[in-house]
């Protein structure tokens, strides 16, 4: 946060103001969390269905559905667009706390399955006899949310010592993470690892007593979500706003510069990273008992690319700029592939190209850019003209492809 | 979802016995191999006169007499008979009928008139003496294929009745394949004897041959049953078997293992295809291009359409087509990289990770492009007939052709690329520039245009890679998606910028996956694989093969 | 005692090449040492080897009496060697104010830079620091936005508000002008005494006016060494790097 009050001519507060547009984020965090924490559920559950204010229970599943998408992105954002780690395994960090309640939600169907066996109905149809160990535990509703969040911890911690204690950084980290998600899959999708196989875990019943079919629990799934994105804003804004925060930046811009200076980036990265992976799992746990099911397509290492351009959508660096694109992306998804089926993926594909080439700044930027007027043109034509030797934090920082060793894996000075 | 692929994006080797075919070959033969000799005419001729008799005593006894006979037609007139093509009439006449129904003086051969005739019930103990003669018959036969398909034969009935048939036999035996079949045959039966010297004597016979396929046998002597006895009372003969099997065993896993290595090359030899382009684009320029998959697609694709094309107007040509594929696919996806490399990628040079955004948006482009063009569905992409079958290096591992074809095709494209980046004034001056651009540009090189160039020769050799996958697994609009992560996997933990590395990254992860899959399977060994990869660019970052340097390490 | 910085024997290869061959060093703690060489005669690698960048294949590093070879080059800064790089880095993204309060004398961990408020005397040290390097007027710019000289002094004034005891300055002066680089003298001879530096440097004139004692690097291997005219006059050096 930001440092006392100067006592001299120093206009350092200031200059911090203006260098982060804090009040405009927290804004924009702060309504969304509103609408989608108190507004929506009250008009679904308040006003009689045939009333103008009412709000269906489709779209109350939707929205919660978005908002757990938004979570992850502000959770990527993090760990990208202030770390400078680009994770292509969010995905499986959202996966696993969506099947440490998926575990949850299995157990408490109880004897209610098809074979009213106490065991999960797809243990049954294996002819297993009886529960793994793993599964222990997960009958009580405080250990599974707790699993919730320090499974993807515990993981991202373990891999991502590794990884950042031998320096790989840059892309080398992105495709050793995508190489993790793709076995994380291959992992989920066999019937022996436990965990339903192709299937995945579902006919879930009721969560914590309550029905899952009833609106009423929707809606307060969907308020306790929007609550839950509001603290994961709230946290992520004060970890950036933090000294630990400019230091993450730091490291994002020269991170052999952060070394010399005597931070440990391994420690920062790895306080992003596994920050960010706990929560993803908050929001896969959030979002298994919305959509009631969850199986190992939602680890495609093609989710995990999906995730990063949402954040690229709304604009790194922003937090509130990754709520706005995981809304805008998901909305357009849950739209096209209903209406459009063939378009989604084209349009999905011109997204990705157009985004990263002509506003890499994201929505947020072009948009604040368009109130300072022609800013947004200006980013148009600088974006196609970004070349090689552009300068600026996010190309410097970036390696040089005229180097002649492979020192993509190291970092590079600044030229 | 693509996982049913990625599993094993080789598919299984088939692995076939050769010998099932042979009771159709031999029958060809005997079709074939009727010369009348003079000698036994006489014994021939008044053996058959038994088959008349209304008696079944008689018939048996009859057929019998055939069995001794050296006469050819002796056999001939069994397995009609066997057939139920043998007609006789009460005078004592003996009929073939052939196939248009004419019936035939069985002795004489000469077309027969015998309203009489009436076809010969063939009872069952009649059969019973049947079968085992003509298979004696057949021993005897000139030809070894018939012998080999008789012995398995005997074999697979295993009477202790057939012992001394094929002692004789084998006695005469000249040819290795059937004379191993024989003893084995023999060993089989002799298993069964209640003399333990000859079960010992037929362990020993085994062991000589080394004949994997008695191995499940001696396992059932040497297995405890529940009630604490053995298979085998005897427990000399228990330890010999043992150690046989033991033997038999330890060349079982020679086998596997070299099996396992061939495949692995293979599979190598794709993972190499399908990441020598990326090594290119990603090692020599940087690019994240996760569109590199959509190349092999787009090659694939190529391949079909030149297929179709040649069908649809070069029908006589047809089995050439795979020749033509090359070109077109190189062509094709070279034209692509160098659109691609001009409109995207250009822009992001020096922005990895936007570079890693922006191509996997191409890709999703490319893939749904295709899937509008030709279908979402799988195209049949057709092996030419050369390609088609294999030939046995151990008994039940068939190399395919296609397989064989893939490692050579490996070997010209890595070749070729090697010239390309070597011996010629392309490869110059891309070196140059992946080296040092600004002083490449310096010395009047069009760095752009170099640019474009190796975008397109990475994403073309990813079409040729196409071309060959085409041939061994299913052509879809997703084919790319599931070599993706292996052809990065490869790249890095070959060393980037070094082809070489790629090289041994490839067959070094194929050989690996193979070698696994049996112990752990395919997805274990897989996951296995992936966590190695994982461990090994912990140890060297900068993979396997990259130099170690200032250029790395200073400013 | 024995001198504060040992460099032992060290030897590192790239790829068959030696970029340092057996060099020993040993500084004083005070002292003020300046290092030349032709170019490739190791100058670069020694300071990577004496950070933790680089690791040497054989040989030891030795400082204040603990043995920093294998040691991460934070662990080295919080020892207290601070190293200037020969191109100007800042952190391009954060102010000038922001630059020198990262570098800070001060504790790094991640959980503490979590809660960390700025201090009054962190403060002070920043607004004193500003003013040495002559950038208060820019407290508040981008420092990826400074002039190249600029940054030079930024990244002179990180170092010192780390308060190292020992400073490797790669090249301080490249690219100042004549104003600055006496302004530059000044501040490292000021430095010497309470703090030990060592300056590589190219430009001789600057050598000869701040150096007391000279090394000279030769195919990774110390050359010469003592004062600037006795090495100047030394027929070796001559020949290799001055003579010319």
């Amino acid at each position: 946060m930001s440092p006392a009050k100067p006592t001299k001519a120093v206009p350092t507060l200031a200059g911090f103001a203006a260098a982060r547009p804090l009040h405009w984020n927290s804004w924009v965090a702060g309504v969304v969390c509103l609408v989608v924490g108190v507004i929506i559920p009250v008009l679904n559950v308040g006003p009689s269905p045939r009333s103008a204010f009412h709000i269906s229970d489709f779209f109350v599943t939707l929205v919660g559905k978005l908002t757990c998408y938004g979570i992850v992105a502000v959770a990527m954002d993090l760990v990208w667009g202030y770390a400078g780690v680009l994770s292509l395994c969010h995905a499986v960090f959202f996966a696993l706390g969506g099947y440490a309640m998926g575990m949850y939600l299995m157990r408490a169907i109880g004897t209610e399955g098809n074979y009213r066996s106490l065991l999960p109905d797809f243990m049954v149809f294996l002819d297993w006899k009886e529960l793994p160990w793993y599964w222990e535990g997960f009958n009580r509703f405080g250990f599974a949310m707790a699993m919730a969040l320090i499974v993807p911890g515990v993981v991202a911690f373990i891999f991502g010592f590794f990884a950042f204690r031998s320096r790989i950084g840059g892309v080398y980290f992105s495709i050793v993470t995508q190489a993790l998600t793709y076995a994380a899959m291959l992992l989920f999708f066999r019937n022996a690892t436990g965990f339903g196989g192709n299937n995945g875990l579902t006919d879930f019943k009721r969560i914590l007593g309550y029905p899952l079919r009833e609106p009423s629990t929707r809606a307060a799934l969907c308020a306790i979500t929007g609550l839950a994105l509001g603290l994961t804003y709230a946290l992520c804004r004060y970890i950036i706003g933090s000294r630990a925060g400019r230091v993450m930046t730091a490291m994002r811009d020269a991170e052999a510069k952060v070394r010399f200076s005597g931070y440990d980036p391994v420690a920062y990265k790895l306080f992003a990273w596994t920050v960010s992976a706990m929560l993803c799992g908050l929001a896969g746990a959030l979002y298994v008992p919305q959509v009631g099911i969850i199986n190992p397509s939602e680890m495609q290492p093609s989710s995990s690319v999906e995730i990063a351009i949402w954040v690229a959508v709304g604009g790194r660096g922003t937090l509130a700029g990754a709520i706005l694109g995981a809304f805008l992306v998901n909305g357009a998804k849950s739209w096209l592939t209903v209406a459009f089926p063939t378009a989604w993926l084209y349009f999905l594909g011109v997204l990705f190209v157009v985004v990263t080439l002509v506003v890499p700044g994201g929505i947020v930027e072009s948009f604040s850019g368009l109130l300072k007027g022609g800013g947004f043109l200006t980013k148009y034509f600088g974006g196609l003209g970004v070349k090689r030797a552009a300068a600026g934090p996010e190309t410097a920082a970036a390696a040089p492809v005229s180097t002649g060793g492979p020192g993509v894996g190291e970092e590079q000075e600044q030229p | 979802m693509m996982n049913a692929r990625i599993f094993s994006p080789l598919g299984r080797w088939s692995r076939m016995r050769v010998a099932s075919l042979l009771p159709v070959v031999m029958l060809g033969m005997l079709l074939l191999a009727a010369p009348a000799r003079a000698e036994g005419e006489n014994d021939y001729a008044s053996a058959l006169k038994g088959i008349a008799n209304p008696s079944t005593d008689a018939v048996v006894q009859a057929i019998t007499a055939l069995g001794a006979t050296e006469d050819p037609r002796a056999l001939k007139f069994l397995q009609s008979l066997d057939g139920g093509d043998v007609a006789v009439d009460a005078a004592g006449g003996v009929f073939v009928r052939d196939r248009g129904g004419a019936l035939h003086d069985a002795a004489t051969g000469a077309l027969a008139n015998a309203p009489d005739a009436h076809p010969l019930i063939v009872d069952n103990s009649i059969r019973r003496i049947l079968a085992p003669t003509v298979s004696r018959l057949q021993l005897r036969s000139p030809d070894p294929t018939v012998r080999l398909a008789a012995v398995e034969d005997v074999a697979g009935r295993a009477s202790s009745d057939d012992a001394p048939a094929l002692r004789d036999a084998l006695a005469q035996e000249k040819v290795a394949s059937v004379h191993k079949a024989l003893v084995s045959a023999l060993a089989e039966l002799d298993l069964a004897s209640d003399d333990p010297k000859q079960r010992m004597a037929a362990i020993a016979a085994i062991d000589a041959e080394g004949s994997e396929r008695l191995r499940p046998k001696l396992e059932t002597l040497i297995a405890k049953h529940d009630d604490g006895t053995f298979g085998e009372p005897d427990a000399n003969v228990r330890a010999a078997a043992e150690k046989v099997v033991k033997g038999l065993q330890r060349k079982q896993v020679v086998f596997d293992t070299t099996a396992d290595v061939l495949y692995g090359l293979s599979m190598g030899s794709i993972l190499l295809l399908s990441s020598l382009g990326l090594a290119i684009t990603f090692g020599l320029m940087r690019v994240i291009n996760m569109a590199h998959g959509e190349m092999l697609m787009l090659g694939a694709y190529a391949t079909y359409v030149t297929q179709q094309f040649f069908h649809a107007h070069l029908p006589e040509h047809e089995s050439w087509y795979l020749l033509a594929a090359v070109p077109v696919a190189l062509i094709t996806t070279m034209a692509v990289g160098a659109l691609l490399e001009r409109t995207v990628i250009r822009f992001l040079y020096g922005r990895p990770l936007e570079t890693l955004l922006a191509t996997y948006g191409l890709s999703l482009l490319l893939i749904q492009i295709v899937r509008t063009i030709f279908g979402a569905q799988n195209v049949a992409v057709g092996n030419p007939p050369l390609l088609s079958g294999g030939f046995e290096i151990f008994e039940g591992v068939v190399v395919p052709y296609n397989r064989i074809a893939v490692i050579l095709f490996t070997i010209v494209v890595v070749t070729f690329v090697g010239y390309v980046l070597r011996g010629t004034s392309l490869g110059l001056r891309v070196r140059a520039v992946t080296q040092n651009r600004p002083m490449a540009a310096c010395m009047g090189i069009r760095t752009e245009w170099v640019d474009m160039w190796t975008f397109a020769l990475g994403s073309g050799v990813g079409g040729l890679g196409g071309v060959a996958i085409s041939q061994l697994g299913n052509v879809g609009p997703d084919l790319g998606q599931s070599y993706i992560v292996d052809s990065f996997l490869v790249v890095v933990l070959g060393g980037v910028g070094k082809l070489v590395g790629s090289v041994v990254a490839a067959f070094g992860l194929g050989i690996l996956n193979k070698l696994l899959e049996p112990l752990a399977g395919a997805v274990l060994g897989k996951i296995i694989v992936l966590m190695t990869v994982i461990l090994v660019i912990q140890k060297r970052p900068q993979g396997l093969f990259a130099p170690k340097g200032r250029t790395v390490e200073s400013a | 005692m024995s001198a504060q910085l040992q460099v032992d024997k060290v030897t590192v290869s790239f790829d068959g090449f030696r970029a340092l061959n057996d060099l020993t060093l040993h500084l004083e703690a005070g002292e003020l040492r300046c290092i030349v060489g032709p170019n490739g005669a190791g100058k670069t690698t020694l300071m990577d080897i004496i950070t933790g960048k680089t690791r040497p294949d054989v040989g030891t590093v030795t400082f204040e009496g603990k043995d920093i070879t294998r040691f991460a080059e934070h662990e080295i800064v919080a020892l207290g060697i601070g190293r200037k790089f020969q191109r100007p880095t800042v952190f391009p993204g954060h102010t000038v104010f922001e630059n020198l309060e990262l570098t800070s004398h001060g504790p790094k961990g991640v959980f503490k830079m979590l809660f960390a408020r700025l201090t009054a005397d962190q403060r002070q040290a920043i607004e004193k620091t500003l003013e040495l390097i002559g950038l208060t007027d820019h407290a508040t710019r981008l420092a990826g936005l400074l002039s190249h000289g600029q940054k030079q002094w930024l990244e002179i004034g990180m170092l010192l508000i780390q308060q190292p005891k020992l400073l490797l300055v790669d090249e301080p002066v490249a690219g100042m002008t004549q104003q600055e680089i006496e302004r530059t003298e000044e501040i490292l001879s000021g430095l010497a005494g309470a703090h030990t530096v060592v300056v590589v440097e190219h430009d001789m004139d600057f050598v000869r006016s701040i150096a007391q004692k000279v090394t000279v690097l030769h195919e990774g291997s110390v050359l010469a060494e003592g004062q600037m005219s006795d090495v100047q006059n030394d027929p070796k050096v001559v020949e290799v790097y001055l003579g010319a």
